[in-house]
């Protein structure tokens, strides 16, 4: 009686064991990742690495490259890389192979990102013991490359990566964004270029230069075409004139601010200054960099890891030939409130590290990720476009320095105006701020975007603007968006966030228990039976 | 008199092809010349046919429909995967939105539209383009299905290959790059371009469909004939959906 009561005692515990491993959603029984003390060489691992490029093909070299020369060091290491010229799509394929659990090892992403990957379980792997490691760590002692140490990466840039109090990223390449100017139009309309354009400034000259002859043709270019001034990236947009005006975004909780009196304000400015034909978006026209080098456009605000597509002289161009005109092109911060105390956005890919069954495989993984982190990548893949590098040790190099001081020796590697894009960012990190992480902040700053995209369309498309436009834009970005279903405090730790399991999962849990006692009942009577035998 | 007479029968035909051509349009639906003639940003109202789509993704739907008058590009349609699925090339569907300009194409922006599928099927011919490539007015067959024959398959880089994954040649093989093309006639020389995610009839896009893979197997002088639809992206970029070689 004593063997049937630990047997069923024992059942009940397995039991219990199973339905907590199987009670949180997208969780493939993955243990926390725990450090090897020696990595294997007499072993052979083949790793994934899926990228970003901006259909850049010199920067999809520098990948190969960093590969090979990685694959050098560690020849038991293969990396397989996949590349995607869309953060959103591989985003959507990573939330697809987490349930599969076949996500790559290696991942460009945003933190944004991994705040959502965070929800299944140990699926990505926090770097803060691996960053320590003394002989894998950053600087580590039994690495075969020249890492840099944790505090020769940009603190700025490394706190960028954090979620809930863990590093779970380690910054790739950073970028902000910059105001692109045609000069001889603005001086043609009388003005000179401020060393910090202000929003007032950008609006008034941009009002100047919407006005048309009778016939139609805009007076300052001639012709029947000019957008003064072009945003990209409109989320970007939003936030950071929401950040200059010490306005609600949200808390670093997730609580939702952007429903506030600022961000009407700034909707109605937009508005306004859609209406008279001075702004519009990416979204909306096209890629501001066509317009800008076509003579359309005044004011072209994009990533200074877009700053190859833009200028007369311009390495990447979209537009033929004998649309393009010759003007002299001009480098600033974006248009701030308060010139006084400059705020803009950090941006760039970040580097993170997906957990698997094979703690060696998650240490190879690692390796290659810190070995994107050496001179030879940071300083090649910094010069395909105006981003900086992420490590002082970078930075501070002979060789970037030398970089930097050939700015407009060439149009292709020392072209100027990237170059001057890089400097901005250099000369104004301590300038740069990124929002809070958490579970649902990648729908925020998507929502952020629509209210402004939105609000064009509705001028463009003769809507009235009023309090009944921004009461439905407000239902309509909170629920297309869900931003109702985002919980304050989920920063991307987990279960928190999913609330009680469906009815569904809970039958099915449910089943699986039942399955399990009658497994274990079997298994118990055929033992006795079997004992009895014996006897 | 005859001559009269055969005249004035002509003009009779043509008005009758015409108000016919209108009739099948339903009550508040605008013809494509309406729709031609309608201003960017201006509510419009079409009833075409799907003769190709782009995979569905986050629920939405970017279709290639014509009419026997003209084609129309509806980007990103919002909709769901089910009423996706019934969207199979024919289809007659009913869309109010607006109409917009995006880098010179002009479309049916799909993201706040109102669709409706409807009984009816047409599939467009297409129009032999070719000679219209060098053309001041091929803008005016803008997302139409058209032909373009016995073009010669250029270089497309500096390596000399008859493709490239990408504009640009930064794409590979086995990811979702979309292929570039030239290919040239009466001596001036083209880009085409096979979009990763456009299907074909059977709903399949990517490496899989026959037009992906026979540019995989273009060479540099190949004699093809392609057929497409007339995209625009700051001038010409036909979106190809079949490349055979030249008969």
């Amino acid at each position: 009686m004593r063997n049937i009561r630990k047997c069923a005692a024992l059942i009940m515990v397995l039991l219990l064991v199973c339905l907590m491993t199987t009670g949180c959603h997208g969780s493939r029984d993955l243990k926390g990742f725990s450090i090897p003390s020696e990595f294997d060489m007499t072993r052979d691992y083949e790793i994934t690495f899926w990228a970003k490029n901006d259909t850049n093909k010199t920067q999809t070299d520098i990948y190969k490259q960093a590969i090979a020369d990685f694959m050098e060091l560690y020849p038991n290491i293969t990396v397989n890389l996949r590349l995607y010229t869309d953060y959103s799509r591989i985003y959507n394929d990573v939330i697809t192979n987490i349930a599969t659990k076949t996500t790559p090892n290696v991942c460009i992403t945003y933190p944004d990102h991994i705040a959502t990957y965070l929800t299944s379980d140990n699926c990505v792997v926090p770097l803060d013991n691996l960053f320590a490691d003394a002989k894998y760590g950053l600087g580590g002692s039994e690495l075969r490359f020249d890492s840099p140490s944790q505090e020769e990466i940009i603190p700025q840039f490394l706190s960028e990566c954090t979620i809930g109090g863990q590093h779970y990223a380690i910054p790739y390449m950073r970028s902000t964004e910059a105001l692109y100017i045609n000069k001889d139009f603005v001086e043609a309309l009388g003005y000179a270029i401020p060393d910090v354009v202000t929003w007032d400034f950008i609006w008034e000259v941009s009002d100047a230069a919407a006005a048309k002859d009778e016939e139609g043709n805009y007076l300052l270019n001639g012709q029947k075409v000019m957008i003064p001034f072009i945003y990209k990236s409109t989320d970007n947009m939003m936030i950071q004139m929401l950040r200059q005006k010490n306005a609600g975004y949200s808390t670093d909780a997730g609580e939702i601010l952007i429903f506030n009196d600022e961000t009407k304000d700034i909707l109605e400015t937009v508005a306004e200054h859609t209406a008279t034909g001075a702004f519009s978006t990416f979204k909306i026209s096209s890629y501001p960099a066509n317009f800008l080098n076509a003579g359309q456009c005044v004011f072209a605000i994009d990533s200074t890891a877009g700053a190859t597509w833009m200028g007369s002289d311009a390495p990447l161009c979209d537009i033929a030939e004998d649309k393009l005109v010759q003007f002299e092109t001009e480098v600033r911060m974006i248009p701030q409130f308060d010139p006084e105390n400059p705020k803009m956005i950090s941006q760039g890919p970040s580097v993170c590290v997906f957990n698997k069954d094979d703690p060696q495989e998650v240490l190879a993984s690692w390796l290659f990720a810190q070995y994107l982190l050496t001179n030879e990548v940071q300083i090649a893949y910094s010069g395909t476009e105006g981003y900086v590098p992420v490590t002082s040790k970078a930075q501070n190099s002979a060789e970037y320095q030398d970089y930097l001081s050939r700015a407009g020796e060439d149009n292709n590697l020392y072209y100027e105006v990237k170059l001057e894009a890089a400097q901005l960012l250099l000369a104004n990190t301590g300038n740069t701020f990124v929002t809070p992480v958490f579970n649902g902040s990648a729908s925020l700053r998507n929502a952020a975007g629509q209210l402004i995209e939105d609000t064009v369309k509705g001028v463009k498309r003769n809507k009235e603007i009023n309090e009944a436009f921004f009461e439905k834009l407000y239902l309509d970005a909170t629920s297309l968006y869900r931003l109702d279903q985002i919980e304050a405090g989920a920063s991307g730790s987990g279960k928190a966030q999913f609330g009680p399991l469906p009815t569904t999962s809970v039958v099915l849990l449910a089943s699986l228990a039942g399955t399990w006692v009658l497994i274990g009942l079997y298994a118990m009577t055929t033992m006795l039976r079997k004992r009895k035998t014996v006897r | 008199m005859k001559k009269i007479l055969a005249i004035v029968l002509a003009l009779v035909l043509m008005f009758s092809m015409t108000a016919l051509a209108a009739e099948a349009k339903g009550e508040g639906v605008m013809t494509y010349a309406e729709y031609a003639a309608a201003a960017l940003d201006s509510e419009v109202t079409i009833e075409a046919y799907v003769q190709a789509k782009q995979s569905w993704w986050d629920n939405k739907a970017t279709i290639y429909a014509a009419d026997e008058e003209g084609g129309y590009f509806i980007y990103n349609l919002t909709c769901t995967e089910e009423d996706y699925a019934k969207m199979v090339p024919g289809t007659k569907i009913k869309v109010t939105g607006y109409k917009i300009a995006w880098a010179g194409e002009i479309e049916v922006d799909g993201s706040d539209a109102k669709f409706e599928i409807l009984e009816g099927s047409y599939i467009a011919e297409p129009i032999d383009a070719t000679a219209l490539l060098a053309a001041e007015n091929l803008i005016d067959y803008q997302n139409q299905l058209v032909a373009f024959k016995g073009m010669t398959v250029e270089a497309c880089n500096d390596k000399g290959d008859a493709f490239q994954y990408s504009w640009d040649g930064s794409g590979e093989a086995g990811t979702d790059a979309d292929l570039y093309f030239n290919a040239s006639v009466d001596g001036k020389t083209y880009t085409f371009v096979i979009e990763y995610y456009m299907c074909d009839a059977n709903g399949v896009y990517g490496a899989e469909t026959e037009a992906y893979k026979a540019v995989q197997a273009l060479k540099v002088g190949d004699k093809i004939d392609m057929t497409g639809f007339l995209y625009w992206y700051e001038g010409a970029q036909p979106h190809i959906a079949s490349v055979v070689p030249a008969v």
